[in-house]
């Protein structure tokens, strides 16, 4: 009895199973930790956003990523091609999202003002910091899962879908 | 510090795997999917937090671990210690205008890269935004710093 309602519950909670989930996040935490070992860096992908912007601007904010800007490249390269290797290998062509434009768009521009100055994302924050026990990551972690649940509510909500 | 890094003839292709291994995962777990991300935020399916939360336990044996087996790392020299980042208002701000971008399209920065690799040509609206979105506080925080204002500048 009580394990058909768990059994139920878990069905609920997860209608598309957790395997490829967990697998997926052991992987993605495989990736930071292989750089980790070999180089004593914590990876995150946001940086990469202002430190790219240094090969084309001179403000002081950018240039001072200019040191890591080449292996952040080559980082963000990886990612892509990794991906890439994923639908190669489980998935029927090209996939494409049909969220419209300008949430990505939108959503993007927030997404890089608040994670630069949040001093992080869901990889630098969410895999790395509360990898480190950060308080600072859980914090910044914290705030933008509730915020962000909330926006998702309501632009729900508002039957703005998809 | 990252400019000796590169000297090491082994660094750019750690960084590459270590990179393939991370993109692989965004794509295995779906993460490259907005549709996944806003789903799990409207709460209708809460494989997300297996997927941030393995993640997370395999960095932190490794952080953890690593640092009973040697001390430093051995293509950079580096010691493995944790760079904490300073918790001030910044934190807050930031990780909430990121939450409204997040609940938003459902995109972060490592996914959305993910998402490409996945055939997803749509995502370079977002991803253009995210270049947008940190330009306008490149150039907000650079013009106010040379302003002479205590402008927090940590990172």
């Amino acid at each position: 009895m009580t394990a058909t309602i768990i059994v139920a519950m878990l069905a609920e909670l997860f209608p598309n199973g957790i395997s490829h989930y967990a697998v997926g996040g052991l992987f993605v935490g495989l990736g930071a930790a292989v750089i980790y070992l070999g180089t004593g860096i914590a990876p995150g992908a946001s940086t990469f956003l202002e430190s790219t912007l240094s090969y084309g601007s001179s403000l002081s904010r950018f240039q001072q990523y200019r040191p890591s800007r080449d292996w952040r490249v080559v980082f963000t390269l990886g990612i892509v091609a990794g991906a890439a290797v994923y639908a190669l290998a489980f998935q029927d062509g090209i996939w494409t999202t049909d969220v419209q434009w300008w949430r990505l768009l939108f959503g993007g521009v927030l997404v890089g003002i608040g994670t630069r100055v949040g001093k992080g994302c869901t990889s630098g924050h969410g895999v790395c910091g509360v990898g480190s026990v950060s308080g600072t990551s859980f914090v910044g972690v914290a705030t933008f899962l509730f915020v962000a649940i909330g926006v998702a509510q309501l632009v729900q909500a508002l039957g703005v879908s998809p | 510090m990252a400019a000796d890094h590169e000297q090491h003839p082994l660094f750019l292709p750690l960084i590459f795997v270590g990179g393939l291994l991370f993109g692989f995962g965004l794509g295995f777990s779906h993460m490259a999917q907005p549709e996944v991300v806003l789903n799990f935020l409207q709460f209708e399916d809460f494989g997300l937090l297996f997927v941030m939360f393995g993640a997370a336990i395999v960095t932190g044996i490794t952080f953890f671990g690593i640092k009973q087996i040697r001390t430093t790392a051995p293509l950079t020299g580096d010691t493995y210690v944790r760079r904490l980042k300073t918790l001030d208002k910044n934190v807050v701000i930031g990780g909430g205008i990121f939450g409204v971008g997040w609940g938003l399209s459902g995109i972060c920065p490592g996914a959305a890269y993910a998402s490409l690799g996945i055939g997803n040509y749509a995502i370079l609206w977002g991803i253009l935004g995210m270049f947008i979105g940190a330009y306008i506080q490149g150039f907000w925080r650079s013009t106010r710093a040379e302003q002479g204002s205590q402008a927090t500048t940590a990172d």
